[in-house]
């Protein structure tokens, strides 16, 4: 195990992140917050409770997941995309480290940087509204679950991309949509019947889901069902990540 | 730029012979293109060894291939006694490589990049040696600086200097004076030859044939994916280098005389030159010879020269030869 490149991968990939403190922190937690004074305080005190939750407390581990899932993405995918955009990626390619190393560096950088985005959104929800949290552990296990898998998804992405817009069009196309009918903003029970099935093939569902269980204790799909999709679709990402390094697709001619 | 004398080889696997073995290599592209054809080739311990051939012609694959950044088709390469393959690991951490492009990063600081390359080849940081790298290659008062801030020749020496950061035993350099001022260019090739003094090995490949005479030891030519000839620099010179004794004439020639007819003569500058082109190995070069003939004659000249054909005239007519 090459310890000292996973080390430098990890630390390269973070000194990014404290290098553009501002964009990397700063906009997304204006973001939500603007989130949490239209929903949560304008429109939320309208809205009566959801599964005995008022409004602005019910959005809360929604939209920190929104945030993560997006911030999990586009860390990864930028993260790998940038050395293959400027060459320095035939350092990488060149180097004495394995696949699994390589994905633990830049994996690992990206999770680190959602997690810690993910826990300056809960504190800065916490001054807009009121809430608790029942299993902290498991929502610590959710947020970590999460953002590492989305960073393996974020990090495929990034091997795909060969452009900045193909680098967007995932995110832009697939996951935005995905995030805001996963049930963020609402409990999937809202929906009429024929839409709760549909929901079901969507795989934010489960995450929210579960995430939202470990703060109140009440849940759209059953804890163990969120946690095995979660599990089934990390296993996903793992497996294509394993197959690109194997075959070098878009990495080495 | 000073010397680096940081560096101590140290054999293994294999003492005295190569320090790279290929063999059998071929690499067929996706798209079909051929781009090397079962290359054998053999880099000894501790030489310079300089790779000549026109564009396209493998160069690039070739060292990609050995550095793993492209997979062979076919072929096995040994590193130091490691299969680049199956044993990559330890092959790559005795390899070092400055690529043809100029690729850095753009916001990192060349402090920063180069210790990140030594992390990533899974050596511990020794701050030590990357602050006498950056000195030797005249990069430490930039090492603080964006790369992005610096010029194009600085940019070549911090991708030296990542090279050159986990200490490796064998360098690549591809093209690595293409876009370097003639000054600089100078002052690489002393870095080089003082890498080379310490024991690494160097495999350089170049457009400027005056680089590979100057530096090198032994020359590789590869032309359309194929090796054609690897010779001492000094045999090859002598093998094919053939010598002209140019002769400066007093008064202009209209013919050559018969009595000269045995000698590869010809006549230029509207007659007022007479070259002779003799092969400069053999024993008997039939200069003595053919000034008594011409004194005979009463062909007088008033000056002599004699010149030797450069690698680069070596080097055209064997990639013609072959096309």
């Amino acid at each position: 195990m090459n310890l000292h490149a996973i080390k430098a991968i990890y630390l390269f990939e973070m000194a990014r992140t404290w290098r553009t403190l501002m964009e990397s922190i700063a906009s997304p937690v204006i973001s939500t917050s603007l989130y949490f004074i239209v929903f949560g305080s304008a429109i939320g005190s309208r809205i009566a409770d959801v599964d005995g939750i008022s409004y602005g407390a019910f959005i809360v581990p929604g939209l920190i997941m929104l945030s993560i899932l997006t911030e999990s993405i586009s860390n990864a995918a930028f993260g790998i995309y940038m050395p293959k955009f400027s060459g320095t990626i035939y350092e990488l390619l060149s180097a004495p480290v394995s696949a699994m190393e390589t994905v633990i560096g830049y994996v690992g950088a990206a999770a680190s940087k959602s997690i810690i985005l993910g826990t300056i959104i809960l504190v800065t929800a916490r001054l807009f509204v009121d809430f608790s949290v029942d299993h902290p552990v498991w929502m610590v296990a959710f947020l970590v679950l999460t953002a590492v898998t989305f960073s393996l998804f974020g990090f495929i992405i990034g091997i795909w991309a060969d452009s900045f817009q193909r680098l967007q069009l995932i995110p832009l196309m697939i996951v935005t949509p995905l995030t805001f009918l996963g049930g963020s903003f609402y409990s999937i029970n809202m929906l009429p019947p024929f839409w709760q099935n549909v929901a079901l093939f969507n795989p934010v569902v489960y995450l929210v889901s579960g995430f939202r269980w470990s703060f109140y204790g009440v849940a759209d799909v059953n804890i163990a069902v969120s946690l095995g999709m979660t599990l089934v679709f990390m296993l996903a990402c793992l497996t294509g990540i394993w197959w690109i390094f194997r075959t070098g697709y878009r990495l080495k001619a | 730029m000073k010397p680096l004398d940081n560096r101590h080889a140290q054999p293994s696997g294999n003492p005295a012979g190569s320090v790279i073995s290929v063999t059998g290599l071929g690499k067929t592209y996706a798209s079909g293109f051929q781009a090397l054809r079962n290359v054998d080739l053999e880099i000894r311990r501790g030489e310079i060894f300089a790779l000549l051939g026109p564009n396209g012609a493998g160069k690039t694959t070739l060292i990609s291939i050995i550095c793993g950044i492209v997979n062979p088709s076919t072929g096995v390469v040994l590193a130091d006694g490691h299969d680049i393959v199956r044993d990559y690991r330890a092959a790559r951490t005795k390899i070092g490589l400055v690529p043809q492009e100029l690729s850095t990063d753009a916001f990192e600081s060349v402090w920063d990049t180069v210790k990140f390359s030594r992390g990533l080849f899974g050596k511990a940081a020794n701050p030590a040696l990357i602050e006498k790298i950056l000195k030797d290659l005249s990069l430490w008062e930039k090492k603080d600086s964006k790369i992005m801030t610096l010029s194009g020749g600085m940019k070549r020496r911090v991708m030296i200097a990542k090279a050159l950061s986990h200490e490796p035993t064998i360098l690549f350099l591809d093209e690595p004076t293409a876009g370097v001022d003639v000054e600089l260019r100078r002052d690489m090739w002393e870095m080089v030859r003082a890498l080379r003094d310490n024991g690494v090995t160097i495999i350089l490949t170049t457009h400027y044939i005056e680089e590979a005479e100057e530096m090198a030891d032994r020359i590789g030519v590869i032309n359309k994916g194929e090796i054609i000839l690897v010779e001492d620099k000094t045999v090859l010179m002598h093998k094919l280098g053939r010598k002209q004794l140019i002769l400066q004439l007093q008064n202009p020639l209209m013919a050559l005389p018969a009595a000269l007819s045995g000698y590869d003569l010809a006549l230029a500058e509207g007659g007022f030159q007479l070259v002779y082109t003799f092969d400069a190995q053999s024993e008997e070069t039939g200069i003595a010879g053919l000034l008594r003939l011409l004194g005979e004659q009463g062909i007088d000249f008033k000056d002599l020269q004699t010149s030797q054909s450069s690698l680069e005239d070596i080097f055209v007519d064997l990639v013609r030869g072959r096309a």
